[in-house]
């Protein structure tokens, strides 16, 4: 299973669509590791400076249906060659979603009011995240707070993070 | 309780139930591009399953830069290439033979009613035209399709659209769906099926239904889906006279995928046509959308006519017919891509491509070309793109480009108009309508 601990990185809007998180004219590499330094470079987010924000995070906590857009799963290859396994958000595009856990990645689902009270606990502010996948609960810290947060994903996508993704679940399932 | 056109589907493909709502199904076919495949060629060679479930079931394409326009992109059509033959898949379409594939696999005859298909692209959803469940998956979904034939999905819950009314002059099909996507947003169908229905949506043509089905993804939908008809006998007529021997004996057997009267949906929505006007988008987000009327003049560097939703012949003859004997003006460039070989050879018979090329249009090979932004039409940073495409995030044409959707029409008329401008409306004359 992969880790789903570290550095938060909050990106305050919704909508960010798959062109934004790994552009188009990459889709031309076909290793996953190569993708790394283009990460997010076209986001439309006012302040966000890609080397300077994505340095040393593990994990991002986003709006409203995060991954729009195309089917590229070089998307979540792109987080996963930065270290980030786990996208919070409010809510994610179908096949961005899919695809996160068909990687053995973790998208966790929390309402708008939880979103918005983590916005207001922590974003701005040096944040780290831990995840129990026993208990089912993420912990998220600053100097001058720490909250837990239950979350619940389907079981069948808990086989898939545990399996390490579709292909290893589907090969002996099939 | 009566079933929508997915749910039918679904009960005659589940093979697992994993979990909850999850369905593992069975695949009729898995659809391949040379941009999201060859990941899942190599992966399964590291694992050493290098091997596909039924080459007769795996269609191939290369079609998203295509011929190659740099090494990577060459090696790309080189490993799908590469597979294809190892694997004896026939139905491979290369270089010359290739065109747009949500354009190409329905003109082969590829995608029949209660058909299961998925593919790496997100438009896969366009198949959904037929009366088949299609959808678009990233590429550990494909990888498996090829190695299993199967793929998970939740159970479809279907949103049913209505479309009812009578379409004024100069408003088509993607006048239609853009004003779907403005009113359900651009997550309104997310892990919904969208089943089009409605006296608008019976009288339209596949090519018509292929752009509303299209673009469901748009509003986030897993698939759209029209309930097949004779109009999608007629259509297939070609590839199924065989099996059948009469029409009647093909819609009787299709028509089990239709719709039932009673079925259940999560919402049902009407949507009255009859005053809609020719519509685009003007931002970022394809539910950003104005009545054509209210952006009239808006400043346009370049007129992009192609791509999945709006490359087909239908598209080329209502272009046609607005730059018949007119110029492009000299203040844009036009580039129009027809979306495969057949449409381009229809095109040339039918006196198109001259009309075009006495208009100064760039006419391409089939291709997505500029439609995502890596070739044939690529956007310098502030242009403005108005584009019968369907998509228009930032930088989806070019980093710092614009793209405004819209109809065929209304992009032939603002390449004339050198600015965004309403169509002036012509009937499409009586010999191009024959019926699909
Ligand atoms: S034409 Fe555009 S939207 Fe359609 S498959 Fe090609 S790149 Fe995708």
């Amino acid at each position: 299973m992969k880790n789903f601990n570290g550095k938060v990185l909050f990106l305050d809007r919704a909508d960010i669509n798959t062109d934004e998180i790994i552009p188009a004219k990459y889709l031309t590499e076909i290793s996953r590791e190569a993708l790394e330094p283009y990460l997010l470079e076209d986001l439309e987010l006012d302040g966000f400076n890609q080397g300077m924000d994505l340095a040393n995070k593990s994990v991002i906590i986003t709006k409203d249906n995060f991954g729009c857009g195309s089917s590229r799963e070089h998307a979540p290859w792109a987080l996963d060659a930065n270290g980030i396994n786990l996208v919070i958000a409010e809510n994610f595009a179908r096949i961005f979603k899919q695809n996160m856990f068909n990687c053995g990645m973790l998208a966790v689902e929390f309402s708008s009011e939880i979103i918005g009270k983590i916005f207001r606990l922590f974003a701005g502010r040096s944040t780290d995240l831990e995840t129990d996948m026993k208990r089912m609960i993420i912990t998220i810290k600053s100097d001058e707070h720490q909250e837990e947060f239950p979350f619940s994903i389907s079981d069948f996508d808990l086989a898939l993070v545990e399996a390490g993704g579709w292909l290893s679940y589907a090969d002996s399932n099939y | 309780m009566g079933k929508t056109v997915a749910e039918k589907i679904f009960a005659s493909h589940i093979i697992d139930n994993p979990s909850g709502d999850i369905n593992v199904i069975r695949l009729d076919a898995v659809f391949c591009h040379e941009i999201t495949t060859p990941g899942a060629i190599n992966d399964l060679v590291n694992r050493g399953k290098d091997r596909v479930f039924d080459p007769s079931k795996i269609k191939a394409v290369i079609d998203h830069v295509t011929p190659a326009k740099d090494s990577k992109t060459a090696l790309q059509g080189k490993i799908l290439r590469n597979w294809a033959r190892r694997h004896k898949i026939e139905d491979f379409f290369d270089i010359g033979r290739n065109g747009v594939c949500h354009a190409i696999f329905p003109e082969k005859g590829f995608v029949r009613p209660g058909y299961t298909i998925i593919m790496g692209d997100s438009h896969t959803c366009t198949h959904g035209a037929f009366g088949a469940f299609a959808a678009g998956v990233g590429t550990t979904d494909l990888e498996v399709g090829i190695l299993k034939g199967v793929c998970a999905f939740h159970y479809p819950v279907t949103i049913k659209i209505n479309i009812t009314g009578k379409l004024m002059p100069g408003v088509y099909a993607k006048d239609v769906i853009l004003s779907i996507i403005s009113m359900l947003g651009v997550n309104g169908a997310t892990n919904r099926v969208i089943e089009f229905a409605g006296p608008v949506i019976d009288l339209m043509s596949m090519e018509a239904r292929m752009t509303i089905c299209n673009m469901a993804v748009e509003a986030g939908a897993t698939c759209g889906i029209c309930s097949p008809d004779m109009t999608t006998v007629e259509y297939l007529w070609e590839f199924i006279q065989d099996e059948f021997g009469s029409k009647e004996k093909a819609l009787d057997k299709y028509s089990q995928f239709a719709a039932d009267p009673d079925a259940e949906y999560d919402r049902i929505i009407d949507h009255d046509v009859s005053k809609l006007e020719p519509q685009m988008t003007f931002g970022y987000k394809p539910d950003l959308v104005k009545n054509v009327q209210e952006m009239e003049g808006t400043k346009i560097d370049q007129v992009y006519i192609g791509s999945c939703t709006n490359g087909r012949i239908e598209d080329l003859r209502v272009v046609a017919e607005i730059m018949k004997g007119n110029l492009i003006s000299d203040s844009v460039r036009c580039i129009i891509s027809p979306a495969t070989p057949q449409v381009y050879q229809k095109a040339m018979e039918e006196g198109l491509l001259k009309i075009f090329m006495d208009a100064g249009v760039c006419l391409t090979n089939p291709t997505c070309g500029a439609c995502l932004g890596m070739s044939n039409g690529v956007l310098a940073e502030g242009e403005v793109c108005a584009s019968t495409t369907n998509r228009n995030f930032n930088g989806r044409m070019g980093k710092g480009g614009m793209v405004h959707l819209m109809s065929p029409a209304t992009a032939a008329a603002s390449a004339i108009a050198g600015k965004i401008q309403i169509p002036e409306t012509k009937p499409v004359p009586e010999e191009y309508n024959e019926k699909f």
